[in-house]
This record gives C-alpha cells, sequence and structure tokens, in this order.
C-alpha cells in the first residue's frame, strides 16, 4: 500500500499550477510525509508563503494556510508564532522570494531563532515571472535578464543561514527525494529557526536557456552535484570542486525566542504580584 | 468612581488606548515621531500578558501584525511617513484579505525623511490611495491627547467591526504634546471584538457573504483551517480569475465600509448654526481654527470651525451641506493642499473653498487663519 497523500491534499485543489519536469511537487511529497510522520495536528500547523511558483504550495495543502506578500512569508510566520506559540509554523518559498526581497526577514528569522521551519526551494531562477535571473543563479548562467551571463556572484543559502544564527540547517535536492521527508522531520522536530533548502529544478526557464536538454538531465545534474557531508570528509577539494554538501549542515541548542519572551512575561508578571 | 488623572504625552495616551481596547500584540519599528508609542507598549504588553516584537523592518512590522490578527489577537503597529510608505504594501495585503488590524501613522514632513521632528499632515490621501488597488479606507485624525486615546480605541473597535486596516493619523504636535487625560474605567468606553463564525469549520467560508458584507473571521489554531492569499479570491477564500466572483468580491470590499459612512464618520461643529465663514481643519490646526474663529467672533464676523475626526470616509454629506449654508470655505492644512481638493468636491462650488497651506515644519498659528477669515469676509 501506498502512502496516501489525498488525506492532506484541499479536495479540488489539484492539478497545480507547476510545470511539467518542476521538482516542486517533489518537495511537497516530501513535506506532506513529514507532517504525517509527526503527526502534526492539522488545526495547530500553520503554513505560511511568499510570492513564487514555491509559494502557491500552500494553498493545496489542508492546514492553516497563509499566501502572503512577496519576500515577506517570514515576518508574517513570526507574528502567528508570537502570538499563538502553540502552533507549528512552516515557512516554504522559493530562492527569490527568500533571499533576494524577503532577505531582511530571512537573515533576521535566523538571528531570532523563533520556532519555525523555513523550506526554500531552490531553482536558481525566478520561474514565475519567466526566467529571471534570481540570487541563486550561478555566475554565468543564462537567464531572460542575463542574455549575455549572469554577472552576479550567487548566494549559498545554507551557508547564508548558518551565518545569520539559524540553528538547523540542511540541504537536499529533488532527486533525492526520500531524503527530503527525513531533513524535515528533524527541522520540524528542532526547537528554533530551521531551514531546509532544497535543489530544485526548473526545466521551463533555467534548463531551456542552460542547454539542459531533458528534465531527466536536469534531475541527473542535481543527483551528479550532490555530496552527502559525511561522504565529503574522504574527499579532497579537487574531488569536491563543484558538488554541493547535503544532509544535516548545521545543529546547535541556543534560547528560542518565542520561550525566551514567555519567560520574560512571566518574570514581568511575578514582579506586579509581588 | 473617581477616574483616574494622568499628565500624558499624545502617543503615551494612544498606547494606554490600545491596551484598553484589548490590543495585545505590538510589532514595531523604530522612527520618530512615533516611537513612544513602541516604547510604552514594549513596557505594558507583557504586564497583561501580551507581545511585544520589534521588527527588522517597517514592512516586517505589518506583515508580523496581520500575522498575529489572524490568530484572533487585536494587533497595532505605529509608524510616520516613511514607515508609512514602507508598510503600504502590506497594508493593501491586509485589506484585500480583510484582516483587522490598527495602523499609527504620526504626522512628520515629507517627502521621503522629510523633516522628522517637525508636523505634517501631509499623509491624508496616502492613508487612502497609498496602496494599489481599490479598497476601503478608515483614517482618524485626532487633535488633542485625550482623543488620541478615545480614538485610537474607536480604531480598534472600527476595525474588528468592518474586518479591514484603520489608521489613526495624529500630526507630530498631536502626537508629542503633553496634555491632562482623564482615563476611562473599564467598560466606560465600548469596546467591540470581531464575530466569529456562527458555523462549524466544515461549512466555514472565510468570505461567506450569507453573513453580509463583513464576514465572520475564524482565528488560526481555533480549529478552523482555511486559506488566506493576496490574490483575488473567492468566497472560499482560494484565488480566482472569474470575472464575476473577482468583481463582486472588490465590490463588496469597498462596499462594507462606504455603506457604513454614518457609523464610522464622525466630525465637530463649532458655532456653525450661524456661521457666514466656516474653516474646515482637524488635527493641532483644528485648535488653532478654533481660536481663530473666536477671535473672528469677537470682531463681529460669524466664523464657526467643521472639525473633521474621521478623515476617511470623508465627511462628504456634512460639508456638502455646509457649502450650501456658509458663503465662504476655509482649509488651513499643514501641507501643500489635500484637504482643500475635497472639500471642493463636496461642495461642488457652491462656496468658495480657499486653502492656507504650510510646509515649513511650524503649525498654522490663529492669526494666520484669522487673517484668512477677514481676507474672505
Amino acid at each position: 500500500m501506498g502512502f496516501d497523500y489525498e488525506k492532506y491534499i484541499r479536495p479540488g485543489k489539484l492539478p497545480h499550477i507547476w510545470c511539467p519536469g518542476c521538482g516542486h511537487g517533489i518537495v511537497m511529497k516530501g513535506l506532506i510525509r513529514a507532517i504525517d510522520a509527526l503527526a502534526l495536528d492539522r488545526d495547530m500547523t500553520a503554513i505560511v508563503s511568499g510570492i513564487g511558483c514555491a509559494s502557491r504550495l500552500p494553498g493545496y495543502l489542508d492546514f492553516c494556510t497563509l499566501h502572503t506578500t512577496h519576500g515577506r512569508g517570514v515576518a508574517f510566520a513570526t507574528g502567528i508564532k508570537m502570538a499563538k506559540p502553540g502552533m507549528n509554523v512552516i515557512c516554504v518559498g522559493g530562492d527569490g522570494d527568500g533571499v533576494a526581497i524577503g532577505g531582511n526577514h530571512f537573515i533576521h528569522a535566523c538571528r531570532r531563532n523563533i520556532d519555525m521551519t523555513y523550506l526554500i526551494m531552490n531553482n536558481h531562477i525566478y520561474g514565475m515571472t519567466g526566467g529571471q535571473f534570481s540570487p541563486t543563479t550561478p555566475f554565468g548562467a543564462r537567464a531572460s535578464t542575463t542574455p549575455y551571463g549572469n554577472p552576479d556572484p550567487p548566494f549559498d543559502i545554507a551557508r547564508l543561514a548558518i551565518g545569520a544564527g539559524a540553528t538547523f540547517v540542511a540541504r537536499g535536492t529533488a532527486f533525492h527525494a526520500s531524503q527530503i521527508d527525513k531533513l524535515l522531520v528533524e527541522a520540524i522536530r528542532h526547537k528554533g529557526f530551521s531551514v531546509v533548502e532544497i535543489l530544485d529544478s526548473c526545466p521551463t526557464t533555467f534548463g531551456r536557456k542552460n542547454k539542459f536538454k531533458s528534465v531527466i538531465e536536469m534531475m541527473n545534474h542535481l543527483k551528479e552535484i550532490a555530496v552527502p557531508v559525511a561522504a565529503a570528509d574522504k574527499m579532497s577539494a579537487e574531488q569536491l570542486q563543484g558538488k554541493v554538501l547535503t544532509g544535516v549542515l548545521h545543529r546547535e541548542d541556543k534560547p528560542e525566542y518565542v520561550e525566551e519572551y514567555g519567560r520574560l512575561v512571566e518574570r514581568v508578571r511575578e514582579s506586579m504580584e509581588g | 468612581m473617581s477616574n483616574k488623572v494622568a499628565f500624558l504625552q499624545g502617543n503615551e495616551a494612544c498606547a494606554h488606548g490600545a491596551i484598553y481596547a484589548g490590543c495585545r500584540f505590538f510589532a514595531g519599528y523604530p522612527i520618530t515621531p512615533s516611537t513612544e508609542v513602541a516604547e510604552v507598549l514594549s513596557n505594558e504588553l507583557p504586564r497583561v500578558g501580551g507581545a511585544f516584537i520589534q521588527m527588522e523592518d517597517e514592512i516586517a512590522a505589518m506583515a508580523a501584525v496581520i500575522g498575529a490578527s489572524l490568530t484572533g489577537m487585536k494587533a497595532l503597529t505605529a509608524t510616520s511617513g516613511p514607515g508609512f510608505s514602507l508598510k503600504q504594501e502590506n497594508i493593501g495585503y491586509a485589506c484585500i484579505t480583510e484582516v483587522p488590524c490598527v495602523i499609527i501613522n504620526v504626522m512628520r514632513g515629507g517627502p521621503s525623511t522629510g523633516m522628522p521632528t517637525g508636523p505634517s499632515q501631509s499623509d491624508v490621501m496616502q492613508a487612502k490611495w497609498g496602496t494599489h488597488g481599490d479598497h476601503p479606507a478608515i483614517c482618524l485624525v485626532p487633535a488633542s491627547v485625550q482623543e488620541l486615546f478615545t480614538e485610537t480605541v474607536r480604531a480598534f473597535n472600527l476595525a474588528e467591526k468592518y474586518r479591514t486596516p484603520v489608521t489613526v493619523m495624529p500630526d507630530e504636535i498631536v502626537g508629542h504634546m503633553r496634555e491632562r487625560i482623564v482615563f476611562p474605567e473599564p467598560g466606560e468606553l465600548e469596546v467591540i471584538n470581531r464575530t466569529l463564525p456562527s458555523v462549524g469549520p466544515g461549512e466555514y467560508k472565510p468570505y461567506d457573504t450569507r453573513f453580509g458584507d463583513v464576514p465572520p473571521l475564524a482565528s488560526f489554531g481555533s480549529g478552523y483551517r482555511f486559506h488566506v492569499t493576496g490574490l483575488n479570491k473567492a468566497e472560499d477564500g482560494f484565488p480566482t480569475t472569474r470575472a464575476d466572483l473577482v468583481q463582486a468580491e472588490e465590490e463588496r470590499q469597498v462596499r462594507k465600509v462606504e455603506k457604513a459612512i454614518d457609523d464610522i464618520v464622525t466630525y465637530e461643529e463649532y458655532l456653525l448654526d450661524d456661521a457666514e465663514i466656516a474653516v474646515v481643519a482637524f488635527g493641532a490646526i483644528s485648535r488653532s481654527a478654533r481660536f481663530a474663529v473666536n477671535e473672528a467672533r469677537k470682531r463681529g464676523i460669524r466664523a464657526g470651525l467643521f472639525r473633521i475626526i474621521t478623515y476617511w470616509p470623508f465627511p462628504e454629506r456634512q460639508i456638502r451641506a455646509l457649502g450650501q449654508r456658509v458663503k465662504a470655505i476655509i482649509t488651513p492644512e499643514m501641507n501643500l493642499g489635500m484637504t482643500i481638493h475635497e472639500v471642493r468636491r463636496c461642495v461642488e462650488g457652491r462656496a468658495p473653498v480657499s486653502g492656507i497651506f504650510r510646509v515649513d515644519g511650524e503649525p498654522i498659528n490663529p492669526a494666520q487663519i484669522l487673517a484668512g477669515i477677514q481676507e474672505v469676509r
């Protein structure tokens, strides 16, 4: 018997908007499996997003869902978590949404270490608007606004998250589908701000402009560049050239924001009584 | 019963008004001349079990307020011109998703950084037209410390009642001046809470017009699972591009405030019964105007004051009637002419309307207004 995704999908909301060959559907299935594995209370789970292809994900799922403005998902989510700490809050979105227009919200959510999970589907392009380069488009790559090759150096989202103070950071790919839910389970369980970056593919805009002949070729590319963290230890710098580390990249325990604020409130109220 | 009396700054009164109204969440970003609202609430909210958060920017503060309100909490942010500009994106989001919230905008000079410590009344058009697209607007312009308290309470009431963002816009003078304030006792002022759904989660739709133009709003985390999006949506909350549904939803959102105009619009008429000359003013300048009107009366000029308290929806019917019974109208305002256009639109040429405009960071004083009255006499 296969896994029953249907019970988490809102009736009548499929088919989704994603193009054939897009990895977002694979990621959504991974998220559903993770939520199922953790048996999260659906009434007490908010899934929040910004704008873009990936940000359409919440609409398909039967939870408290909030599709917000471009890049602001994490800021809306912060309000939800602060106002109702008992809720599980999961934020989803793409690379442009998360680290370009939403970059400021992203780094500050990492710094605060507020207890939520941010799932970033990184397909290295603005897909919804037709394939403009994003802050994760590789140097030299073609996009509809880099007809002569991308002059911008890209962000490494996972390293950005670690640098900004996120206490759990993991990376996977849309090819390694069975790893996605495992990473998300650990991320959601983690107390603090957790970031899961899933390298994804956009055959429609990125693939077409960058000489990927097929969806399969793009998926194979994800397979080829991924190196599990454990395996990377045994590899030389030369062997790691052009590779991307996958798995849990960072984990630490630090005071969680909402819990700390709760303590502050308790302290203030006790001093009022005393 | 003896009410507590205090000597407070306008911004401080605003913060206490918010607490009185049941506000339990504040997200903000430091900006002159509104910062005291945040400072007081950072102190007061933990004491009442609420939450205060200083966000990374103005945009995030507006976003967090909407997120908090969706969990059922009354939520507030406070800002000034440059921050008000930044918030417009998510104010539009609150309009289309119909999430109640209150925004305090203490008006300072502009455009851009302008004069951060100087007073202004130049954001009144932004309060209606600042965010893109058609949307309702409610904007209150108090003129005293006491009124900043009571209008903040009323702002929450209107936000909750009509499921929409409400802006309270004291000018910097009203925000920063200190006056005597009499704290209303609990229960003395009406406090309205949003209507929660009367149907179960299975039947609930976030924009269900069976319940009228202001459909009940469920809270996240209360057993109701629903979708909220900034896309044009149907009654069920999910995006749609169906022409008839989009048209109906857009019209309802604007109509819900427009048809409630008599419930929302407030104003004060001072010595207008026999007036030949009417001064239309609001905020700090209405105080200069009142003084000027008194001085004019002493000189045998029949002048009166129409004080705008609710700027949006604009008191159209009242101003139209005013235009029919006075010989001239004067609009003194700390901008280069905004209210004058609204007044002219309402008066439709029935009376000449002239303005006194000042944007140098100084208030329009009574002498200036008196001179204006004498000129049009």
